[in-house]
């Protein structure tokens, strides 16, 4: 390689990382934003120039919040939905998958097709019927409704599915010869092996329900069945011109999920990857 | 789609014993059982599926043929809420904002998330890190991450037009308190939360391109951009495929970005096709129009998925 070819590859790759860089600044700024302007008095959030030291710091806005919100109530209303959905979806989604990708009888590729079909139904098409549904049936305004409405999802059956296909079928197979059942080939040999996946789905289905919006917004009528996000939302609507403890409150409503992700990325990223990959 | 499955004989080098040809009944009733056990991993999920999804989206095409409103039972009434929408100014607003979404947050996310997978496949340093940063807004909260984008496009104070006011002389875009302004900076937002997912996916189908294809081009004195083009493009189709289905629908059914971010407003600027069927099902209480107003949306995924469906087919053929 001559001199002038290595050169410009070194100045190629420089201007790669300034790219990188730049770019990881612009996608976080709003969160900087929002965590600076969250330590702020509430008349230094809108300043010219920005001021993008906070001074003073106002730790007060994160003791304020309790008492000005309801925020005990939120966050327990949806750690109880992320919980349940969680477990039904985890436990559902495993047990279908196997007998998706593990057994063999006649309707099982037609049933999967179904599955895969709702890709294309968006939600927001079928929330009336399923809202007529379910209050029908006495759900409206309660959390059960929105257990029922995010448990059953085709995500998870997917995610299992392509999962438990990179499983060696010989392992089955020779748990089949020694006599165990197919339920006990599922718990013992294929669940004890599938904990990466089903920790992807555990986080990925959590964090969706602690997220979710538009569930909690039709169904949760009353106050004290508000969920973080719902609460939020009216915290804005209320105390509009109180920037800087709006701010407070988006940060401890993303602060979990913060955590969440950062300890648990690496199942995130892979259990995305496993659904995109094969579709 | 393939799928080995236990019992795939090509995929085993020691099948189950095959029973000689005279004993069909053991046979038959083995398949019986076999058929039952593998429903029996199936229905507790598919129950809740079915009952919750599938069942919905039927009555959903007999409600948008009655008139169910909040006053009285749901009557036939065959096509009429359809004739209706042909004459809905509101509706024709909705759909063709949908459109206007759709058609800049489809290419633009599918080009920004494929760069920053390229970016991100150089094997720089930090990369991982800033994986992890691209990704961030896909997991945080729509309602925390919309109030935060209008205080940043905040038109007099906003550090936006703040950073703009140094490059531009005169006006600055109102964004989400401008009629023009609006969509745009829903579409920027939009964008941003979501190029993190695509990119992961594109990262993935990046890791499925053969490292001996990218040599050989080079050998051959290809470029950087024909190597892209005629190389890592054609590898990826079956991800890019993938992601603009999902990107499809993900733009054609918006709904809670605009709902926290500026309310289909100003005026009915953002209303979108997802948002007229909320208002008009969750607060007018017209249930069989709104359902009508689903079954358009419901309609426009379905064929845009199944003519991106048969055009993949096509050029894999």
């Amino acid at each position: 390689m001559t001199a002038r070819t290595s050169a410009l590859r070194r100045s190629g790759r420089v201007l790669l990382y300034v790219v990188m860089i730049a770019a990881a600044a612009g996608i976080m700024l709003p969160f900087a934003w929002m965590v600076i302007s969250s330590l702020k008095l509430n008349n230094q959030v809108f300043t010219a120039p920005v001021q993008w030291i906070p001074d003073p710091v106002q730790w007060r806005n994160y003791l304020d919040i309790w008492a000005k919100a309801d925020m005990v109530t939120w966050v327990r209303n949806t750690l109880v939905l992320s919980v349940a959905v969680t477990f039904l979806q985890v436990l559902t989604g495993s047990f279908a998958a196997y007998g998706f990708a593990k057994m063999r009888f006649p309707g099982r590729d037609a049933l999967f097709l179904l599955y895969v079909g709702t890709i294309a139904v968006p939600w927001q098409s079928y929330m009336i019927p399923q809202f007529q549904m379910l209050s029908g049936w006495g759900l409206n305004n309660t959390l059960w409704a929105i257990m029922l409405l995010q448990a059953f999802g085709a995500f998870g059956v997917f995610l299992m599915k392509q999962y438990y296909e990179s499983i060696p079928d010989s392992l089955s197979e020779a748990a089949r010869i020694d006599g165990l059942s197919e339920y006990g080939i599922w718990w013992r040999i294929i669940m004890p092996l599938s904990v990466p996946a089903l920790a992807s789905l555990t986080i990925i289905t959590f964090v969706q329900t602690w997220n979710d919006y538009l569930g909690p917004l039709i169904y949760l009528r009353d106050r004290e069945l508000w969920t973080i996000q719902l609460g939020l939302q009216s915290f804005i609507g209320e105390y509009n011109a109180e920037h800087a403890l709006i701010m407070t409150g988006s940060v401890l409503s993303v602060l979990p999920i913060a955590l969440i992700f950062f300890l648990g990325q690496r199942y995130f990223v892979e259990g995305i990857a496993t659904t995109g990959v094969k579709g | 789609m393939t799928t080995p499955v236990v019992g795939d004989q090509r995929t085993l080098g020691f099948s189950r014993p095959e029973l000689p040809p005279p004993l069909r009944n053991p046979r038959a009733s083995l398949k019986l059982r076999n058929a039952l056990v593998g429903w029996t991993f199936i229905l507790p999920n598919f129950l809740g599926f079915a009952v919750l999804t599938l069942v919905p989206v039927f009555t959903l095409f007999y409600l948008s043929l009655t008139s169910w409103n909040i006053f009285g039972t749901a009557e036939w009434v065959g096509l009429d809420n359809f004739t209706r929408l042909l004459g809905d100014k509101s509706f024709h607003i909705a759909l063709g904002n949908t459109f206007y979404y759709a058609a800049l947050h489809i290419p633009i996310t599918i080009v920004v998330s494929l760069s920053l997978a390229l970016l991100l496949n150089q094997k720089l340093r930090g990369a991982a890190f800033f994986r992890t940063v691209a990704f961030f807004p896909y997991i945080t909260s729509i309602v925390a991450v919309a109030v935060v984008w209008n205080m940043l496009f905040s038109p007099e104070f906003g550090p936006i037009n703040q950073f703009l006011g140094l490059f531009v002389d005169g006006d600055l875009p109102g964004w989400t308190v401008s009629k023009d302004w609006a969509m745009p900076a829903v579409i920027i937002v939009g964008t941003w939360k979501d190029m993190g997912y695509y990119m992961l996916l594109f990262l993935a189908g990046l890791q499925t391109v053969p490292g001996e294809l990218h040599e050989a081009a080079r050998i051959d004195g290809a470029n950087a951009w024909q190597r892209f083009w005629n190389v890592t493009l054609p590898c990826l189709r079956p991800t890019m495929f993938f992601v603009t289905v999902m990107v499809t629908i993900q733009s054609f059914k918006v709904f809670d970005l605009i709902l926290v971010m500026t309310d289909g407003g100003p005026g009915q600027a953002t209303l979108v096709l997802s948002q007229y069927i909320y208002q008009k099902g969750f607060e007018q209480f017209e249930f069989g129009y709104a359902s009508a107003v689903a079954v358009v949306l419901f309609l426009i995924c379905i064929l845009v998925t199944v003519v991106q469906f048969l055009y993949n087919k096509r050029k894999e053929a």
